[in-house]
């Protein structure tokens, strides 16, 4: 139980902009006409499709999966039949496409047959394997398949299970509507949780300005109470939700370098997934659907809804009564600190997806054109959560002096923002570090490369020279074996020209014939 | 002055002895710089320098031979890593022999040509063309590096070069630009 | 895809370098405002000289770079470069001492390095040092304020004073050494400080007439730190370093070393605290580091002061201490998050 919280170095108090969604209660979207699944919603492989083009499948159906150990499956949002299996535009910065699935949603959304299980009767790893099979991913933002990472705290004892319900960024507020509306959900999931990875204790992190999703945990948490867990409400401060950076509040703990929570006995669980690994534990139901935030200050109606996994962005935006000002809209999929700019609005909501916001261009300086020089002020030092000097890897990044913006921890950036919007020279800095550490990556895979060109010339180069060897090798003991059969007594001039020795040998033989006949 | 000169020239005798025992006492085999020039060029075994290889290319290069900007693979990357080992100059890349390419080319066989002479197989530096004599043969495209030497031994000639496949993970961010600045990609 | 990607944050920028400069000039405002009351309009013909040649040269050598202008112009750091500059020279220097002084602190001071952001040395007192050694003349002729000698000159006369169309001699009796200077000069001539102090130049704390303006640079100074336009560290330190060693050694010899308050509230101690360490591009950029900074600065202007060959050392201990930055930042790094 945490005696006091501690703080993080630097943070911003952002404008916070969650009224505006929080107006309406939760809304179910309808279903649209199509559901693009892309084949890869998180790190790891691609899921390989298990159905063919033209198959109807059911919704809940498994339609793709994988055999590499970080992996989650993929399942149909709806029933419907599998129209295509082709490059779509996803939900990346990059807007290039993808490989995804595309099902003709039939409007029936038939389930496939349930097959509960009575939870409390399967084994921790029965439980792990069905959330695997359910195709749970961490429903934060980063999207990490659930399954392996529960996997590896298991194997690394867990002493505190943190359950992230903070949710700092502007505009989203998902979470705190699933917090509000599924709270007896999230206590069971935590629960669930606790079984699996058998936690000394639990903390539940809330921000402070969530009191209504406060209420509403604490009255499911009194329902159906938890083993050594205890809410916390946490000071609203950007970015608490980050894992190191609620870690160190609710621990005083820092992950070190190198290492991830599991090393130091910490577990951190987004409430989404907890609701997510409940549904799927109780009534063996998959991720097929999230709950999105669509806001923003060019958006007609913001709220929250229920989406199924698919949806294209555009059903939701219209959903959502559509833009205020249609002339120059920008759509972001995340939030405003750390979501991307979409390509269009066909991309689809993937597992990742928290929040849809449609900005109006005059409110983000997002052409990147002149920018001031950096004057030294230090702005962006002090607001850095992770106690970096961003000044110094903006000098290096700027200059692709690569190795240098590694040395001043250039991959310890958790890429927040805070130091791009304290700024008052507007240098967009988090462009320049992930232009930096995308060069970095780049640089190491050609450099891996090219070694492994070098250790296949060098072992060619072994090869043919030993082939040579062996060769010549043999040729020597030829000549050996033909001179010490020339060695043979068959004549003094057979030991000096072996076609005369050929030559007494036939005389010699016609001889020994003629010799024998009588 | 006498006293000067003999004092001279007994610290010349004395260093001169240091030196000459340091050489032999702390003698590096073979030549470090030439690994490390080695480390950095691309290993495509291309020939284009006009040297038999990355590793002679290296070894000019440490002897002075060999200008730093002969390495069309390598590109500009690599000529200002090389300056950055070396400490000279950065140079423009030598054109004549070559341009760069953003995306590499890899070689792929058009099987229904192939007539399994393994005269690709023989020609290929990285070994990366599987196959065998009157069997079929493949170029492995992830070990494929660009160097194009199989193309001129083929009888049939039915080895194209073609640019790698880019995925979505291959996508780089780009630096902000600044309209204006004196920033030049290097 | 030829669509330009931009990366997060998406956010309404809320500052920028004209508002940072804009609460500079605001800060300056008390501390001129008394400047001018006591001295006479003779400050803004300087002020309006420095801003105009400064714009001037800063637009040329942007031309000769081949670099936008107006950008660079807009952003009013030249302005207040000039404006600060221009406290530091005597009240009725001739124009083209603020001419040549500019011309150095925009070119050689500050484009020559690559223009706003890549100046090691803070560019006003480039010009400053500059100058002083240059012209030792015209930069040690101050004046008496209005309340001492009884009038100064007014604008008009301000004016043709400078362009040199004035008869000097009408005001040559009104011409005398700074509180600082009277006092150097004073103790090396072994004059108790007591008798110095006597002399109607000296004020209740420090110098008629400068006491109140630094105490308008006091006052700018907290008006700065409330905005959040600069941080305590560099202030603290540079005040405390200078307050620790004039207590020092005034607690050693009374009658030889003027007292603390004198040193902080005479020549450039409150602007040099206040305006011109601060600089953030010649600054040193980490905390501890800005500490470390200030105090040198402190320190050094004592000893400058006391033993040196100028009668204020601020000038002089600013261009030290960035000569020193890029050490103490290098040796001032906070720990990262995950390290030891």
């Amino acid at each position: 139980m945490p005696s006091r919280l501690h703080r993080f170095h630097g943070g911003l108090h952002l404008d916070g902009h969650k009224q505006e969604s929080l107006a309406r209660g939760l809304e179910q979207a309808t279903l649209p006409p199509q559901l693009v699944l892309p084949l890869r919603q998180h790190i790891g492989d691609y899921n390989k499709p298990l159905v063919e083009v033209g198959t109807r499948v059911l919704k809940g159906e498994t339609i793709a999966s994988s055999s590499s150990p970080i992996c989650a499956a993929l399942h149909a949002s709806s029933s419907g039949i599998v129209s295509a299996i082709e490059n779509r535009p996803i939900a990346h910065p990059s807007g290039q496409s993808d490989l995804c699935m595309v099902i003709d949603v039939d409007g029936k959304d038939e389930a496939t047959p349930a097959q509960a299980v009575d939870p409390h009767r399967l084994s921790a790893d029965d439980m792990l394997r069905r959330i695997g099979d359910a195709g749970i991913v961490g429903l934060g933002g980063a999207a990490f398949p659930t399954a392996p990472k529960l996997r590896r705290g298991r194997g690394n004892n867990v002493d505190t299970l943190i359950i992230n319900g903070v949710e700092c960024e502007p505009y989203i507020t998902c979470d705190d509507m699933l917090m509000r509306e599924y709270a007896d959900e999230v206590v069971r999931g935590c629960g669930f949780l606790q079984r699996m990875v058998d936690p000394r204790a639990t903390l539940i992190a809330i921000e402070d300005n969530k009191p209504e999703a406060v209420e509403a945990m604490k009255r499911a948490l009194t329902a159906q109470p938890l083993a050594a867990t205890e809410i916390v409400v946490i000071p609203t401060l950007y970015p608490s939700g980050g894992e190191k950076q609620l870690i160190q509040v609710l621990t005083g703990k820092e992950v070190p370098h190198g290492q991830l929570a599991f090393d130091i006995g910490l577990l951190c669980q987004n409430v989404g997934t907890c609701v997510a690994i409940a549904r799927a534990l109780d009534s063996g139901e998959p991720l097929i659907s999230r709950i999105v935030t669509v806001s923003g200050d060019n958006v007609a109606r913001p709220g929250n809804w229920e989406v199924r996994l698919g949806t294209p962005v555009a059903h939701l935006l219209e959903l959502a009564g559509g833009y205020r000002h249609r002339d120059e809209s920008y759509l972001i999929m995340g939030g405003p600190m750390m979501g991307f700019a979409l390509s269009g609005d066909r991309v689809p909501i993937v597992k990742a997806s928290n929040c849809i916001l449609a900005m109006r261009e005059e409110t983000i300086p997002h052409t990147p054109g002149y920018h001031d020089e950096c004057i030294r002020c230090g702005k962006c030092t002090e607001v850095c959560p992770a106690s970096l000097l961003p000044q110094q890897l903006y000098w290096h990044a700027r200059a692709r002096a690569y190795d240098r913006s590694r040395d001043f921890h250039l991959f310890d950036c958790i890429e927040c923002g805070c130091c791009s919007a304290v700024c008052p020279s507007r240098i967009p800095l988090v462009q320049y570090y992930r232009a930096a550490k995308s060069e970095i990556r780049a640089a190491q895979k050609a450099q891996f490369k090219s070694d492994r060109a070098r250790a296949r010339f060098e072992f060619r180069e072994k090869r043919l020279l030993l082939k040579k060897q062996q060769d010549e090798e043999r040729k020597r003991l030829k000549r050996e074996a033909l001179q010490k059969k020339r060695k043979l007594p068959t004549g003094e001039a057979a030991a000096s020209d072996p076609v005369q020795a050929a030559l007494a040998r036939v005389k010699e033989r016609k001889k020994a014939v003629q010799d024998e006949t009588p | 002055m006498l006293l000067a000169i003999i004092t001279i020239s007994l610290m010349a005798g004395f260093f001169g002895l240091v030196l000459g025992y340091a050489s032999i006492r702390f003698r590096v085999e073979g030549n470090p710089i030439v690994d490390q020039i080695d480390s950095l060029l691309p290993q495509t075994q291309c020939g284009q320098c006009t040297y038999a290889g990355c590793r002679p290319y290296a070894e000019a290069i440490a002897n002075g031979e060999a200008p730093i900007n002969r390495c069309p693979p390598g590109g500009q990357t690599t000529i200002v890593a090389l300056a950055d080992l070396l400490d000279t100059e950065v140079l423009e890349l030598n054109e004549e022999l070559g341009e760069h390419l953003e995306v590499p080319l890899v070689a792929v066989i058009d099987e229904q040509t192939c007539i399994g002479c393994t005269l690709c197989i023989q020609a290929c530096p990285v070994d990366a063309i599987l196959g065998a004599a009157r069997h079929m043969h493949t170029v492995i495209a992830d070990e494929c590096t660009g160097c194009k030497l199989c193309v001129p031994p083929c009888p049939v000639d039915c080895i194209d070069m073609v640019p790698e496949r880019r995925t979505i993970d291959d996508w780089k961010w780009s630096p902000p630009i600044q309209a204006g600045s004196s920033d030049h990609a290097v | 895809m030829s669509r330009v990607i931009v990366s997060s944050p998406y956010v309404a920028p809320g500052n920028s370098l004209k508002r940072l400069m804009i609460h500079v000039l605001v800060a300056l405002l008390p501390g001129s405002v008394a400047y001018v009351w006591f001295f006479g309009p003779g400050v803004i013909v300087n002020i309006c000289l420095a801003v105009v040649f400064a714009l001037g040269f800063e637009a040329g050598i942007l031309a000769l770079r081949g670099k936008p202008v107006m950008p660079h112009l807009t952003d009013f750091s030249a302005v207040v470069a000039a404006w600060l500059f221009a406290l530091c020279l005597p009240m009725h220097s001739p124009w083209w001492l603020v001419l040549v002084g500019m011309g150095f602190a925009m070119v050689a001071g500050k484009h020559l390095y690559g223009g706003l952001g890549f100046n090691p040395f803070n560019p006003a007192m480039v010009g400053y040092v500059v100058l002083l050694i240059s012209f030792p003349r015209e930069m040690t002729t101050w004046y008496l304020p209005g309340t001492v000698g009884g009038e100064t000159l007014g604008l008009a006369d301000s004016i043709s004073y400078s362009f040199g169309t004035a008869d000097i001699g009408r005001w040559d009796a009104l011409s005398a050494a700074t509180p600082l200077d009277q006092v150097r000069n004073g103790l090396a001539q072994g004059i108790p400080l007591s008798e110095i102090h006597g002399s109607p130049v000296f004020g209740a704390w420090g110098g008629a007439g400068w006491e109140w303006i630094s105490l308008g640079w006091l006052v700018g100074g907290l008006y700065l730190l409330a905005t959040r336009t600069i941080r305590w560290h560099i202030p603290l330190s540079l005040l405390a370093g200078l307050l620790a060693m004039s207590l020092l050694f005034y607690l050693a010899d009374p009658a030889s070393h003027a007292s603390p308050l004198f040193h902080l509230l005479s020549g450039a101690s409150m602007i040099g605290a206040f305006f011109i360490a601060t600089d953030p591009v010649s600054a040193a950029t980490t905390n501890l580091g800005r500490l470390c900074y200030g105090l040198m600065i402190g320190i050094l202007t004592y000893v400058i002061r006391t033993w040196g060959g100028y009668p204020d050392g601020v000038a002089f201990a600013v261009l030290l201490a960035n000569m020193c930055v890029p050490l103490i930042d290098y040796y001032t790094q906070p720990r990262v998050y995950g390290e030891k």
